[in-house]
């Protein structure tokens, strides 16, 4: 009896330590398990079967085959090359670029005009997808409905055109850069801002221009921010697809606007013009899945995530 | 203010800024003002409205279009998506969160990596995976299976705020209420929550956007008309290569961006620190 009440006691003071995180975490375990884990395998082993509407109930196990055929097929390097060519651009010109520039001249400013400023370009970001770029389509649109045609390329004498078809690239840049410059923005704002006022006083004293503040002073000290928001935007965008599936469906043609990312999506989830392909699809994604979990850690190891892992202190009560 | 540095840029310099800040950001606005021209504009050639007023292109909201859903099936539909992703986002990032930041369990260091791998985790690329998830569930074509995916692709971002949030909370109160026989949940419930209330407003309206909004899940995981949400009936509006409305599709996007601009105009200053904290970057 005694020994039964000294093997329970620590048993149940153990089940009333572990029932709280339990029942705290249970909700976010199940769903992770669901729709994160479960995904990213299935991901990879649906990319080695030749999985497709024809074959969905007799499909095989095929290895590395998909991977052989990507290697082969003579769209994969136009694919490539569209990218490369969208994510390096606009990571250059809005997600890293612009945003160190508005991030800079916003800090330069008065604190409310310069919260004005950056409460606007985050406008783009909380509009819903469709409604955005569905304003970009009616700026470029054909004359007489199109913005720029009616108000810049008309008055000017110009010839008017659809600048999604006639210029399907820039605009793809515009409507996702206008996006994407917002999060860099952001982060170099706060990064510019907690810079020990000292340095900027010092700067000020030695007679600095505003020039020389931002060369030597403001941006020596972002170089850590800097180089988060271009590891961490060029994966955002190598991912990213939604807009332009809005905006120009991968076209003009079958390619001209086709990123890696929209590619899959085609292949496996909205191929209306044939044969949907799960198993090359999911090769595809499978392909950036990898990509994002290698990136994902070296973000935790890169940038320290870790440190900001404290023991809560409530346990030493 | 002391910590207010603009004072030493020149004149020159602020307006050099400014006239670089209206040219950049004038795209932005220049979409916004279109919207609202030409949905109450027979005809917009550029900016400028053609032919008086009219309403005719608000009557979707009392006439239903012809082979569409009604409006307000849709907005209904949105409306469930974006309040049951606010409220399962806010209990569920709060409960985990809550646990990360005070309870000390074996594999707490683990969940926490991997809540901020999932975070930075591209979540779009698993959408051909789950879709064979939903089929298995049974809940793909349904609402609560497109919930169920936005809450969870929603989730990491959540928990790694509210976890925030509750390590700024001072622990001497619930301290308190611990040794007063309060049990964890009751802490949590009575003690905690209340002192995070600005946490979860972020986050809440920072949800209820991203729901609102939303296109790509419920144009992936939804066939039928009756399960659609604004933004996929604002689309099939646009895709539409027969006839394409300008006034037409101008009003519904106006009418779904009702709610983002209300929340714009009043709670900037808490959308701008959830970003800081932690965006996910759609592009």
């Amino acid at each position: 009896m005694e020994a039964a009440e000294n093997y329970s006691a620590p048993l149940r003071s153990k089940i009333k330590n572990f029932l709280p995180p339990i029942v705290f975490m249970s909700p976010l375990t199940v769903l992770v398990f669901l729709f994160f884990f479960i995904p990213v395998l299935l991901t990879i082993f649906i990319s080695m079967t030749d999985m497709s509407t024809a074959s969905l109930t007799h499909w095989h196990f095929i290895g590395l085959k998909n991977y052989a055929k990507l290697v082969k097929f003579r769209w994969t390097k136009i694919l490539l090359k569209n990218t490369v060519f969208y994510v390096a651009t606009t990571l250059a010109l809005f997600n890293v670029g612009m945003a160190l520039v508005l991030g800079i001249v916003t800090t330069l400013l008065p604190r409310k005009q310069g919260m004005a400023a950056r409460a606007l370009w985050l406008l783009p970001r909380i509009t819903p997808s469709v409604v955005y770029v569905m304003m970009w389509k009616w700026i470029a649109a054909d004359a007489p409905y199109g913005i720029i045609n009616e108000h810049i390329f008309g008055p000017l004498g110009l010839p008017t055109k659809n600048w999604v078809m006639a210029a399907p690239w820039v605009l793809v840049i515009l409507v996702n850069g206008y996006i994407g410059a917002s999060f860099g923005m952001i982060i170099f704002t706060s990064a510019i801002e907690s810079i020990p006022r000292e340095f900027i006083y010092a700067s000020l004293v030695d007679g600095a221009t505003t020039w020389q503040r931002v060369k030597y002073v403001i941006l020596p000290m972002i170089r850590w921010p800097l180089l988060f928001v271009t590891t961490y935007q060029t994966l955002s965008l190598l991912t990213s697809f939604e807009q332009i599936l809005l905006l120009t469906d991968g076209g003009p043609g079958r390619y001209g606007t086709e990123v890696w990312a929209l590619n899959a999506y085609h292949r496996a989830l909205a191929n209306y013009w044939g044969n949907i392909q799960f198993g090359y699809g999911a090769m595809l994604a499978a392909v950036l899945v990898v990509i994002g979990i290698i990136m994902s850690y070296v973000y935790l190891r890169v940038f320290k995530f870790n440190e900001l892992v404290v023991e809560p202190r409530i346990e030493t009560l | 203010m002391e910590s207010d540095v603009s004072q030493y840029t020149s004149k020159a310099e602020k307006t050099v800024i400014y006239i670089f800040l209206f040219i950049v950001t004038l795209p932005i606005l220049v979409g916004y003002v279109w919207l609202a021209i030409s949905s109450f504009a027979p005809i917009t050639y550029g900016l400028i409205p053609h032919g008086g007023l009219t309403l005719k292109y608000w009557n979707f909201l009392t006439h239903t279009l012809p082979q569409r859903p009604s409006i307000w099936t849709v907005t209904l539909n949105t409306l469930i998506l974006a309040v049951g992703l606010t409220v399962l986002d806010v209990l569920i990032s709060s409960m985990a969160g809550y646990a990360l930041s005070r309870i000390k369990f074996p594999g707490r260091k683990g969940f926490l990596s991997l809540t901020l791998i999932l975070h930075a985790f591209p979540s779009v690329t698993l959408l051909i995976a789950i879709f064979f998830v939903l089929r298995l569930l049974h809940l793909y074509d349904t609402l609560l299976g497109v919930l169920l995916v936005m809450v969870s692709l929603q989730l990491p971002l959540g928990t790694w705020l509210m976890k925030g949030f509750f390590d700024n909370v001072s622990w001497d109160m619930e301290r308190s209420a611990l040794i007063d026989g309060c049990t964890r949940l009751c802490a949590w419930w009575k003690i905690v929550l209340p002192n995070i209330r600005p946490g979860i407003a972020a986050l809440s309206i920072f949800a209820f956007i991203t729901g609102w909004g939303e296109f790509l899940i419920p144009y992936t995981f939804t066939t039928t008309d009756a399960h659609a949400t604004i933004a996929v009936f604002l689309q099939s509006l646009i895709g539409d290569s027969t006839f394409v409305s300008y006034g037409q599709v101008a009003a519904v996007g106006l009418f779904q961006m009702i709610p983002v601009i209300i929340f714009f105009l009043f709670t900037q200053e808490y959308l701008l620190s959830i970003f800081s904290g932690g965006t996910k970057g759609t592009a």
